[in-house]
């Protein structure tokens, strides 16, 4: 608990941490505007899917929000360049694999961080706080292997 | 309207990503690391997030949203194995390659080696599923 408190105090100062909520509260109002407004739900993989499959009705909305992402991360770029990422946290090979995963296994449980854990959890979905609880799990499991492997 | 909704949406989401750190893949894999130097930001993220969310979502839920369908009433309940296998292989994945789809996404904007493998073994992925329906 100390060592914990130690971290904490060591890594973070206030203004990061304001940073970093300030940071959520934007996502979190991303995805409330975009249900309260337009009944739909921000949940990245789904809008990707869509997107790629070229889905009646829902097309040009989903592509919009993919737009706002990369225009988003354009503006971020040029004001805060420091937010985005310099290298790679793996090998490519493990990044492939990882990325692999993360599409087909956001598809298969219906959602990703955003569609299970921010939209559903922000609804009391009994399915995204599940999705997300095993997700968190099966990602610290696996830090701790690659970890032991490496 | 709806498309400039969405749009606008896009890059509010995308900023807070930014804002959050969560385009670095080292603050994911450091939230992860429970068993080494634990990094709780991802914890501060999703608090207000959700938080947020939940509010939207109580004081409009059932109603008719003014450009689209209607403002779902109730969350989703029913648990299956897809979810359990679905959600287990997206965690690994999610350590591996330090990105979920917003990130891997948004991450376009800085084209490099890493973040192009990213968006795109991730579609692939996304792509892959189809053969299940």
């Amino acid at each position: 608990m100390l060592e914990c408190t130690f971290h904490l105090a060591s890594r973070y100062d206030v203004r990061m941490y304001w940073q970093v909520a300030a940071g959520g509260a934007l996502i979190g109002a991303a995805a409330a505007g975009l249900l309260v407004l337009t009944g739909k739900t921000a949940g990245v993989s789904g809008i990707v899917d869509g997107v790629i499959r070229s889905e009646k009705g829902e097309w040009g909305w989903k592509a919009a929000f993919v737009l706002g992402l990369i225009a988003g991360g354009l503006i971020l770029r040029f004001t805060m360049p420091g937010t985005m990422p310099t290298s790679a946290p793996r090998s490519l090979a493990l990044v492939a694999v990882g990325g692999l995963l993360v599409g087909f296994g956001a598809r298969l449980s219906g959602g990703c961080t955003s569609g299970h854990g921010i939209c559903g959890i922000g609804r009391l979905s009994r399915r995204g706080l599940v999705g997300t609880l095993i997700f968190m799990a099966a990602g610290m499991v696996t830090v701790f292997v690659l970890k032991k492997l490496s | 309207m709806k498309i400039a909704i969405a749009f606008v949406c896009g890059i509010v989401f995308a900023l807070g990503l930014g804002l959050a750190g969560m385009l670095q893949p080292a603050k994911i894999i450091g939230f992860l690391d429970v068993t080494g130097n634990w990094d709780p930001a991802l914890m501060f993220v999703m608090g207000p997030a959700v938080g947020v969310m939940l509010g939207a979502w109580l004081l409009r839920r059932g109603k008719t949203s003014p450009w689209g369908s209607e403002i779902p009433a109730q969350g989703l309940h029913h648990l299956d194995v897809p979810l359990y296998v679905g959600a287990a292989l997206f965690g690994i994945g999610w350590a591996m390659a330090g990105v979920c789809p917003g990130p891997a996404v948004t991450n376009l904007a800085v084209p490099s080696s890493f973040t192009l493998t990213a968006l795109g073994s991730m579609t692939a992925g996304i792509v892959l599923s189809f053969l299940r329906r």
